[in-house]
């Protein structure tokens, strides 16, 4: 194995003699080995944030016709440690009567929720973190843990503002999961595994093509539990003063938002990783580091889009949010499972030709159903709400005597 | 495999140390000048009036129950679905009417309200 065609692994096995030259333990190694990866990992993850934080608010500005940061160094790349050294020394106030465990653990959870995700990414053909053969369940039970820090945040703070946004961004959070967990479910059936590595290897047909409708619903409901635009009532500045972090300060506030940019950079990756074929791409196979490039440049395809879209769109109302979910997004996620279970069994794996159109027609024939009756629901609704209605005029009172 | 459980503990473990510990340094570095006016809860710019933990709408637990149920029974699901390539077409049929009976419980909490929010 030479350095130029996989560095990190060479890196890796050159450690690992290191190690066992010392005279270590073989288990020792491996736990020693272990430590420094995740360390890693983690580290990068959170030093990608102070690289993320400039980017959005240099594309959300030109979205918005400005700037954006501009004055610290080369296109403002310096703002964002600007940023870092005052948060940092920011004092941290604690409010009276905060639950002291609940309000001092939130932000450590939120950020560790996300971060935790990493560990089952498979970023090259040989870098991943650990080949878990139940990569998919463990990413719902970890993102269900950042579910834990909101309500913490929220329940710890004591203030009515906290508690209640806390509440209402739960309620989107959990009622999310149900689409997304289910979307999932159509790659895991044409893998027949869980396992994060092998659902990439799987891909010889990006599984965007076999399965568009649930790329789709994994997509919504992926931005829905990061809770940006257009499902940011988790953190709706002008309903709820600013939501669940309204009492925080310092670092623990900045905590929150290194999870919010690490979670959408952490979607973006398993968007690609489990529809866009991951780190596959012509030569990925012989030469890893390649595949880190591609993995790299769709992850960036699916950031920009998330960002576009927060740029872009308005805020839902919460009835809206939740209708959407209950009543469009988990239907058509339940109906897509079953149709492609089906499906999949007429047409079997090994026609992969026939599998793709008979598949991409099914998706469009349920998403033009589904439009279909959206639209209808829709426009009955606007019916009801253009209907003329009696209106209770202001009646003047009688003028009164100027006798009396 | 008990390799794989090692690596996540530690990532584990190591994810929420790195964030205790930025928030530990920060504490360090920052001021500290309590104050009692400072440290008095917001509302609407004057004090706050009774209890913070206060009783909620039960509309919330409905959405809760829905979604426990959704989530335990798609969890079910998973299995029948990674050994879908292997299962015949009986084991799909089974599949069906379990998603039928979970499209009937979501269309009978429709009908019955528990899916709007009021």
């Amino acid at each position: 194995m030479s350095f130029w065609i996989d560095p990190i692994n060479f890196v890796i096995a050159w450690l690992k003699g290191l190690l066992e030259s010392w005279g270590l333990q073989p288990g020792l190694v491996t736990f020693v080995m272990y430590l420094i990866g995740a360390f890693v990992t983690t580290l990068l993850a959170m030093l990608l944030v102070v690289f993320l934080i400039w980017l959005e608010r240099k594309l959300i500005g030109r979205v918005q016709d400005r700037l954006g940061p501009n004055r610290l160094g080369p296109w403002g790349i310096f703002q964002t440690f600007a940023d870092m050294l005052k948060i940092f020394t920011k004092e941290h106030i604690t409010p009276d009567g905060a639950d002291g465990v609940a309000y001092n653990l939130a932000p450590v959870i939120s950020v560790g929720a996300v971060l935790m995700v990493w560990a089952v990414i498979p970023f090259t053909a040989t870098v991943v973190g650990v080949d878990f053969n139940a990569g998919v369940l463990y990413l719902m039970a970890v993102g269900a843990l950042g579910e834990m820090g909101v309500i913490l945040a929220g329940w710890g703070s004591n203030n009515k503002y906290a508690m209640l946004a806390a509440f209402r961004a739960v309620a989107q959070l959990i009622s999310y999961e149900v689409p997304m967990v289910l979307a999932l479910m159509i790659p895991v059936m044409f893998t027949g595994s869980m396992s994060l590595q092998a659902l990439v290897k799987e891909q010889d047909i990006w599984f965007i093509f076999l399965a568009p409708v649930a790329a789709l619903i994994f997509f919504i409901s992926s931005i829905a539990e990061v809770g940006r635009t257009p499902f940011d009532l988790v953190e709706s500045e002008s309903e709820l003063v600013s939501g669940f972090n309204i009492e925080y300060s310092g670092l623990k506030f900045g905590m929150f938002y290194v999870a919010d940019f690490l979670h959408a950079f952490t979607i973006s990756l398993l968007f690609a990783a489990l529809y866009l074929g991951g780190w596959r791409g012509p030569g990925a196979e012989q030469y890893p580091m390649l595949g880190f490039v591609y993995f790299a440049l769709k992850t960036a395809v699916v950031y920009f889009i998330g960002i576009l879209m927060r740029a872009s769109l308005p805020r839902f109302r919460i009835d809206q949010m939740m209708d959407l979910n209950w009543k469009y997004l988990t239907p058509l996620a339940l109906v897509l499972v079953a149709a492609t279970a089906v499906a999949g069994k007429i047409v079997p794996a090994e026609m992969a030709g026939l599998r793709l159109v008979v598949m991409l027609a099914l998706n469009g024939i349920i998403f033009a159903a589904a439009d279909r009756l959206m639209t209808r629901r829709r426009s009955a609704r606007r019916q009801v709400a253009q209907a003329p209605r009696p209106v209770a005029h202001y009646v003047q009172p009688a003028p009164t005597d100027p006798g009396d | 495999m008990l390799d794989d459980w090692l690596y996540l503990g530690i990532f584990t473990v190591i994810s929420l140390f790195l964030p205790a510990a930025a928030i530990t340094i920060a504490a360090l570095l920052s001021p500290k000048k309590p104050d009692p006016l400072k440290t008095s809860i917001y509302e609407c710019g004057m004090e706050t009036v009774g209890e913070t933990w206060i009783q909620f709408k039960p509309q919330y637990y409905v959405y809760a129950l829905v979604y426990l149920v959704f989530d335990v029974e798609t969890i079910f699901l998973y299995p029948w679905a990674v050994a879908y390539n292997q299962v015949g077409l009986f084991a799909v049929v089974e599949a069906l009417l379990f998603i039928a009976i979970l499209l009937g419980g979501l269309l009978y909490a429709w009908r019955k309200g528990a899916l709007e929010w009021a």
